[in-house]
């Protein structure tokens, strides 16, 4: 056993684990962060997509011991201290508005690896979403509502930023897609 | 959205106007936030955890299993062999026998001294921690005598070599379903014989390959013996059915068996199941009289969830010159795999009433011949049955287009049920309520840009692009709301087709609604929420929608055949309006008016000609404190309703695809695609967008890119999400998607049911796209899924492979009698 000493959603951890137990598995079983989900044993699902020092990381794929005096947050962290009003991260609240999610087991991952392609590229185009999803698999949404909640999540959070083009939107991403007529 | 006819009055006249909002979804804040209950996030005090040991061999017999080491091993508290378990364990069981005689293997949860397949559990070990029993299930030592595995049908058809022995033969049942026979239309065999003489016949042979239905949360079930009832949570479709089964093949009383399906992530079909995995962790938690949990992994999850499709279907087509079908003929194998599982034989049987589409054939013969394999067994999968059925006609249909020299839109409007026709009864018998193919087809072709498209086509083709363009038409309908009752009865299916809801009205207003239906992603705690709140006038946000668990949800048959809407929303009108019912007697006391004078209006009952009135909720609050209530009447508003459809619900569309296919690498690409839905009435337009984009992917993932390989020994090689491939984002594109809508005139919301929708339309819009595209080069045929190798041979071969039919002169390339003929590699393998 080696004790590990990690940051998990703002709080610091120790603990003694097995050098062999990856961060999946130290986060649903021993912090019991099960918010962050198991869906496959290849690392290809992304369901298990959680950040480490920011970055996203597919949880299954790192050992608890690598994750020792790092900051780990997961979508139970994600919306920070807002969470505690019941507010919500913009990519959340996207996620939500759109109906992006059915059975909602790859949304964790989903909206965690979400965040970061936004944190990379704050303004992708619907190519760079769907590419900067690839590693995540969802079974239920065929993507659609998916790359729509990434780029209304894009249009909200780079709101605050003065548009020199004059868009009022904001969410040029937006009108790169076909919208499918849910409202006609 | 275009309307067609004129929808019912859904709301009752409560005027609040739920239903057709795109509400929210209400289960989303858990979801978006980690709050959520799968099953395995559940931690019970002292529980142990379970790990499998599962056979490599296909076919094998047990001749030892030694558990000493295992047993050694640290915090290791049980492990189990089948002879353990065998007076315990219960049966997987089959609910469907298609017919009296069908040959059905005894399904033990936990082989005893045979295993069928690779993947069934020979032994299970129990210790503290996942991560040890995992360990001491790889010192748990099993020998085997190997058996001859029986792997392909059409070998298993000659009984050469048995799946199982005993059973003396591989032929499980065959069904069969003749419009002569049944009065319900013409000869096939004339109808053919006359083609043949003067008019086209179209014959060809198409595989439905086998599919994995790859739900994103792995299988788990968790037991918990403490106390008087025994609790399992499992991630399962049908929780009540379950129970059932675990009640019915184990001898616990159903009454000390409370089952519970809480967040479920995904089933698609894959968790209408009662697996081997519940039954050992049931038996093994009664063993130990401790809480156990077992949670597979998924690669144990490809392999031994059930698989789906598998069909072999010879069709032959007979039509006049002018392109008027005249008879159709459907031959299907289909493969069980090693188990007649829960539903098995059943889904390809769903298909006999579904071949024949939205066309007015004249004469019709389905029939099956189901067969057992050393391979996985084989159930449900989106559609069930129905995909099956659609990819075989509307694959001909465009064949015939190309034998008639014509547009293969017009072929189909030459044969489809005109909307004046409806309600119309088919060649299979079946009585289709309502539709307007007319109206989907004219606005699919709009959105699509149908002839901008084709001549985009053509000016490929004149100049030669090596990058070509193909356009796929799939009109398509299907049978949902499982089941009348009676129905089911005359087919031998095990059970009823009902659904149970029950609406509580708490003292202060708010309202529990009961729904015997178990959602595993649909959304029914917000559609159903808008349903009711509607029905009785309260408000979206006071309603909470309660499932899954048999102590709260005693009654009812669950999620899966799109049923959920169809017949489990009537028991809400249902269970509803008895609550109306009863209100409206207290009201009228407590009104001091006659009931007659009464008007329930937005959740409120009036006086005729006063202001005078009271709300139900106010009404829900006198019940509870019972000081005035009419002599003789119960104090309590709470109703329950349990309703059985009168028919199946027939939900249709248009759907059309554009694929590029680059002809020197056989790399296609989807280019557009429009799907026009008539669903019926739509409770929540957000909902039901999802669905379809949903099930578009997974039938396009049939077409392009998903299969379930097994080699020459019977070993998954498709067992990871390495080789089973799902599409991801960066595979798929935004669809276009609308509807038109003609209500089912059987229910009362006048719903029809989207689940399967997609995926039953999409897969034949992408091949025939993929066909039509190099159609010109000699290819009439691609099988699934269409990977870039089989596009560029197809290409290739220039059709060279299969007999082409020449004009006038139709070449069966089957005779009726003789054996397939097909090259081998058109049955799979080649990646």
């Amino acid at each position: 056993m080696t004790r590990i000493s990690v940051t998990v959603d703002g709080v610091e951890y120790s603990d003694e684990v097995e050098p062999r137990t990856l961060l999946v598995h130290y986060l649903r079983e021993t912090v019991g962060k099960t918010g962050t989900v198991v869906g496959c044993d290849t690392s290809n699902c992304g369901a298990c997509t959680v950040h480490l020092d920011g970055s996203s990381v597919k949880s299954c794929n790192v050992l608890a011991v690598q994750a020792d005096g790092h900051e780990v947050t997961t979508i139970e962290g994600l919306a920070g201290a807002a969470a505690s009003d019941g507010q919500l991260h913009p990519v959340q609240q996207a996620f939500h508005e759109t109906h992006a999610l059915q059975c909602g087991y790859c949304t964790p991952g989903m909206i965690m690896q979400a965040v970061d392609l936004l944190a990379e590229n704050p303004n992708p185009t619907e190519t760079e979403i769907r590419e900067g999803l690839e590693g995540n698999l969802c079974r239920c949404t065929g993507y659609h509502n998916i790359v729509l909640a990434v780029q209304q999540a894009a249009g909200a959070m780079s709101r605050p930023v003065p548009s020199e083009a004059g868009s009022d939107t904001g969410a040029s991403g937006v009108s790169g897609v076909e919208r499918e007529g849910v409202a006609s | 959205m275009t309307i067609t006819e004129d929808a019912p009055t859904a709301t009752g006249g409560n005027g609040t106007g739920e239903v057709g909002k795109a509400r929210r979804r209400k289960e989303d804040q858990r979801l978006i936030t980690g709050r959520t209950r799968w099953t395995d996030n559940i931690t019970l005090p002292g529980m142990l955890h379970i790990a499998m040991v599962r056979s490599p061999y296909a076919h094998a017999r047990i001749t030892g299993i030694d558990t000493s080491a295992a047993k050694a091993a640290r915090n290791v508290v049980g492990v189990f062999t089948g002879d353990d378990l065998k007076d315990i364990q219960g049966v997987n069981a089959n609910a469907w026998p298609i017919t009296p005689d069908q040959v059905t293997p005894n399904h033990l949860p936990m082989a005893v001294d045979r295993v069928a397949c690779a993947g069934e559990i020979v032994a299970c070990v129990v210790a503290r921690s996942a991560a040890e029993a995992r360990d001491a299930a790889e010192l748990v030592d099993v020998d085997y005598e190997e058996l001859p595995a029986v792997l392909d049908m059409k070998e298993a058809l000659t009984d050469e070599n048995l799946a199982h022995p005993d059973l003396g033969t591989n032929k499980s049942a065959f069904w069969k379903l003749d419009s002569k026979e049944a009065g319900t239309g013409g000869d096939v065999d004339e109808a053919i014989a006359k083609a043949r003489e003067d008019g086209v016949v179209i014959e060809r042979e198409y595989r439905q390959q086998r599919l994995i239905p790859a739900f994103m949360e792995p299988r788990s079930v968790v037991v918990d013996p403490t106390g008087e009832q025994i609790t399992m949570w499992s991630a399962t479709q049908v929780p009540h059915i379950l129970r059932f089964l675990l009640a019915a093949t184990t001898g616990v009383s159903e009454s000390k068996i409370r089952v519970i399906a809480p967040d479920v992530g995904g089933g698609f079909g894959g968790k209408l199941q009662t697996t081997p995995e519940e039954f050992i962790a049931f038996a093994v938690g009664r063993q130990l009289g401790k809480p156990v949990k077992y949670t597979e992994t998924r690669s144990e999850s490809l392999l031994s969830g059930h698989h789906g499709r598998d069909q072999w279907q010879k069709l032959t087509l007979s039509a006049t010159k002018d392109g008027t079908v005249t008879g159709f003929n459907v031959e299907l194998l289909a493969d069980l795999g090693a188990y007649v599982a829960l539903v098995g034989g059943g889904v390809p049987v769903l298909g006999a009433w579904m071949f024949n589409s939205i066309y007015k054939f004249p004469a019709y013969r389905f029939s099956v011949q189901t067969i057992l394999t050393n391979k996985t067994w084989v159930d449900a999968y989106r559609g069930a049955g129905r995909p099956e059925a659609t990819y075989g006609i509307e694959r001909m249909m465009d064949e015939l287009a190309n034998e008639l020299g014509m547009d293969p839109l017009e072929v189909r409007e030459k044969n489809w049920i005109t909307h004046e026709e409806f309600p119309f009864t088919t060649v299979a018998g079946m009585t289709y309520d309502s539709g307007n193919y007319e109206a989907a087809t004219a606005r699919a072709r709009e959105l699509f840009g149908y002839d901008e498209l084709r001549a985009e086509q053509r000016r490929r083709r004149e100049s030669n692009d090596p990058v070509q363009l193909g356009i796929g038409v799939s009109t398509f309908t299907e049978m949902c709301g499982l089941a009348p009752s009676r129905v089911l009865g005359s087919l031998n299916y095990g059970a009823g087709g009902w659904e149970h809801a029950h609406i509580r009205m708490l003292p202060t207003g708010k309202v529990e609604v009961v729904t015997g239906t178990s959602p595993h992603g649909q959304g029914h705690e917000t559609a159903w929420s808008q349903i009711v709140a509607d029905r009785l006038g309260v408000p979206f946000e006071d309603i909470e929608v309660l499932h899954g668990d048999t102590q709260i949800s005693h009654k009812g048959l669950d999620t899966y055949g799109s049923r959920s809407l169809v017949v489990g929303g009537e028991a809400l009108v249902l269970a509803a309006d008895k609550v109306v019912e009863k209100a409206k007697v207290i009201a009228a006391h407590m009104l001091e008016a006659s009931a007659d004078d009464l008007e329930f209006s937005g959740g409120r009952f009036g006086v005729k000609g006063t202001d005078k009135g009271l709300g139900i909720g106010e009404i829900a609050t006198a019940c509870f404190a019972a000081h005035n209530l009419p002599e003789g009447i119960e104090p309590g508003l709470d109703s329950e309703a349990t309703y059985d459809p009168v028919n199946f619900s027939f939900p249709h569309g248009t759907h059309l695809c554009a694929m590029e296919v680059d002809t020197e690498t056989g790399a296609t690409k989807m280019r557009s695609y429009v799907a026009v839905d008539d669903v019926g009435v739509i409770i929540n337009p957000l909902i039901v967008a999802g669905q379809e984009h949903g099930g578009l992917v997974q039938g396009i993932a049939q077409a392009l890119w998903e299969g379930a390989e097994f080699d020459e020994n019977g070993t998954l090689v498709t067992g990871s999400f390495v080789d089973y491939t799902l599409p991801t984002a960066a595979d798929t594109i935004s669809f276009v998607t609308d509807h038109t809508v003609s209500p089912s005139t059987t229910n009362t919301l006048g719903t029809k049911g989207v689940g399967e929708a997609g995926t039953i339309a999409s897969t034949p819009a992408v091949v025939n796209a993929i066909v039509d595209a190099v159609r010109h080069l000699g290819v009439d045929d691609v099988p699934m899924p269409c990977t870039p190798e089989r596009v560029w041979r197809a290409v290739q071969s220039g059709g060279a492979d299969r007999q082409v039919e020449s004009a006038g002169d139709a070449q069966p390339h089957f005779g009726a009698a003789a054996p397939n003929q097909d090259t081998p590699e058109t049955e799979g393998g080649a990646q």
